[in-house]
């Protein structure tokens, strides 16, 4: 059963209120869902439209177009790992497969102890500092195996 | 010269008191003792132009603004998602204050009464900082009603995306702010006169709406006195890929490109020879070592068949195989399409798909001339600005790097690959 807790309705409150018109606030209230339980369910879409007036159908419609939603339980860290032109040059490949060898998933995938999910990104404008990976909120820049296997070790 | 990098590194600067400490905020008494219509025509004087990639007249865009219709919009573009540029993520986490700055005398000249900041949705904690500048400057009375007591109300929000390079296209991200998918619309009308919610609206870029406190203070003439003649002012350029000291530097408009790369950027990596570089971020055509002379200016870069675009240089060292650098910008493009029109939607797909044959090494001329077929089909055949996009790094790599594209086909025709 999805439901928003009273914390939660205090910040659609606040987020709705920004907005002339409620669509607005539909992708700010994805969001808050996602950063709550690690994805959107049907029930939570549901839930979502309910607020806003919006139809299931159409917040699915709108959702499927970004790519930073998920539709399944991902890892408690989500690891963005740039392969673009800048951290390409850089080496930014062999470090990705540095990376999904050491977590021992592939791109895509997720941790069997739901620790880590493993993104292959198109660029997070930390350019001049690639190669990089983003996890969760943070950027980590000039990335080298032994500065991966720093950060992804040092998270519990 | 430097105008928005002042102080940039300064500890403490995201908070309203330092800021307020080296100046910040003080462009307000002037420019509440004009009438907004001045404030337009000093920033048009300045020769200000868009810093998120199509460098169209600041000014001159907002002069565009449907007469006498209201509510008016203001949206701060930071969708930052070219590749290449990672300028406006500086300014966005180093100096929050600027912009609000920026966009509050923005909404004063073009009469707006609630703006938005449109962070990409990875964009987090940048935005999380934005909210704490944005609660720092209503508690000061800067937003909110009746500011410094000119008359003036604005309302400032910020809101993230969730992840579509296309909502960098100011429909496409209107259409994102107002809950939809992020696909762009036909245009006209243009944004000045029907935007968000149908109402006319300015859509400006980080960097431009930031260089906007200082022309004020400081006066029109004195921001067109730098630069070249149609390239004012300065620019932050981000330098990434082959270079000792990448990062995003500050620069006068007509600066070289080679001081840029060799002095500012510290030179190629273990002192190899520049092969190519990217002038302007992803979409602009990629250029040869023998241009690196070239100004770095609007005009100059456009002579010499690229564009400045957001200002994004990347550069390529001798080591770098051109069609694999090209394959992966067009991966981004494909990816990134939104599939709203066939010819960037299919476009993008075959190139990527041909590209990678080229790559592996079973690609033939004809493939080759195929993709040039496929760019002269999308080329302003596409419904938005990203068709042409992902033209440019094919069509240059193929007009400048054809013998990059050469060899790989000789393998197949030299038997060292077995189809």
């Amino acid at each position: 059963m999805f439901t928003f807790t009273p914390e939660d309705e205090k910040q659609i409150e606040k987020i709705v209120g920004k907005y002339p018109v409620k669509r607005s606030a539909l992708l700010p209230l994805l969001t808050l869902v996602q950063r709550r339980d690690g994805y959107i369910s049907p029930e939570a879409m549901k839930a979502i439209g309910g607020k806003l007036e919006l139809s299931p159908a159409y917040v699915q419609s709108v959702m499927s177009f970004y790519t930073m939603y998920h539709t399944h339980p991902t890892g408690k860290y989500i690891i963005l790992f740039c392969h673009n032109i800048s951290c390409q040059l850089n080496g930014a490949d062999d470090l990705l497969a540095y990376t999904s060898k050491k977590l021992g998933i592939d791109v895509g995938g997720t941790t069997k102890d739901k620790k880590f999910t493993l993104h292959r990104e198109e660029c997070l404008a930390a350019c001049s500092g690639g190669p990089m990976m983003r996890v969760n909120d943070v950027f980590h820049e000039n990335l080298t195996t032994a500065k991966i296997d720093k950060i992804l070790d040092s998270l519990a | 010269m430097k105008i928005l990098f002042k102080n940039i590194d300064m500890p403490g600067l995201t908070s309203l008191s330092v800021y307020e400490g080296q100046g910040g905020y003080q462009s307000f008494k002037k420019a509440f003792a004009q009438k907004p219509e001045e404030i337009v025509e000093i920033v048009k004087a300045s020769g200000l132009r868009g810093r998120g990639g199509a460098g169209f007249p600041a000014g001159l865009k907002w002069s565009f603004l449907a007469k006498d219709v209201f509510p008016r919009y203001l949206v701060c573009n930071a969708d930052e998602s070219e590749p290449g540029t990672c300028k406006d993520r500086e300014l966005l986490e180093k100096n929050p204050h600027l912009l609000i700055e920026g966009m509050i005398l923005t909404s004063y000249a073009c009469q707006v009464g609630t703006a938005y900041i449109y962070y990409r949705g990875e964009f987090q904690h940048a935005a999380d900082l934005m909210d704490k500048a944005i609660e720092e400057a209503y508690a000061k009375g800067y937003l909110g009603k009746n500011i410094m007591g000119s008359g003036m109300d604005l309302d400032l929000y910020t809101h993230l995306g969730a992840g579509a390079y296309i909502c960098g296209e100011e429909s496409a991200l209107l259409n994102s702010l107002e809950g939809r998918r992020g696909e762009p619309r036909l245009k006209p009308p243009f944004p000045a006169v029907e935007g968000l919610y149908a109402k006319p609206t300015v859509v400006n870029n980080v960097e431009t709406l930031s260089a906007v406190p200082w022309i004020i203070s400081e006066g029109a003439e004195k921001y067109a006195a730098i630069g070249t003649e149609k390239s004012k002012g300065t620019k932050l350029v981000s330098v990434s890929g082959h270079v000792k000291k990448p990062g995003n530097y500050e620069i006068v408009l007509g600066m070289s490109t080679r001081e840029l790369i060799y002095d500012l950027a510290g030179g190629i990596r273990d002192d190899n020879k520049l092969k190519a570089f990217i002038p302007g971020g992803s979409s602009t055509p990629m250029l040869p070592a023998d241009k690196v002379d070239v100004g770095y200016d609007y005009e100059s870069i456009q002579a010499a068949g690229s564009m400045l675009g957001s200002g994004a240089l990347i550069v390529m060292d001798h080591t770098v195989n051109v069609v694999e650098a090209t394959l992966r910008l067009s991966y981004f493009y494909m990816h990134e399409s939104c599939g709203k029109c066939t010819p960037c939607r299919e476009g993008t797909r075959w190139m990527w798909q041909i590209l990678g044959k080229l790559q592996a090494g079973i690609g033939t001329n004809g493939h080759v001339d195929k993709l040039l077929d496929i760019c002269d089909n999308m080329s302003f055949k596409c419904f938005c600005p990203l068709g042409d996009a992902a033209v440019g790094p094919v069509a240059s790599s193929i007009k400048n790097f054809r013998s990059d594209y050469e060899e790989l086909v000789k393998k197949l025709q030299g038997g060292a690959v077995s189809v």
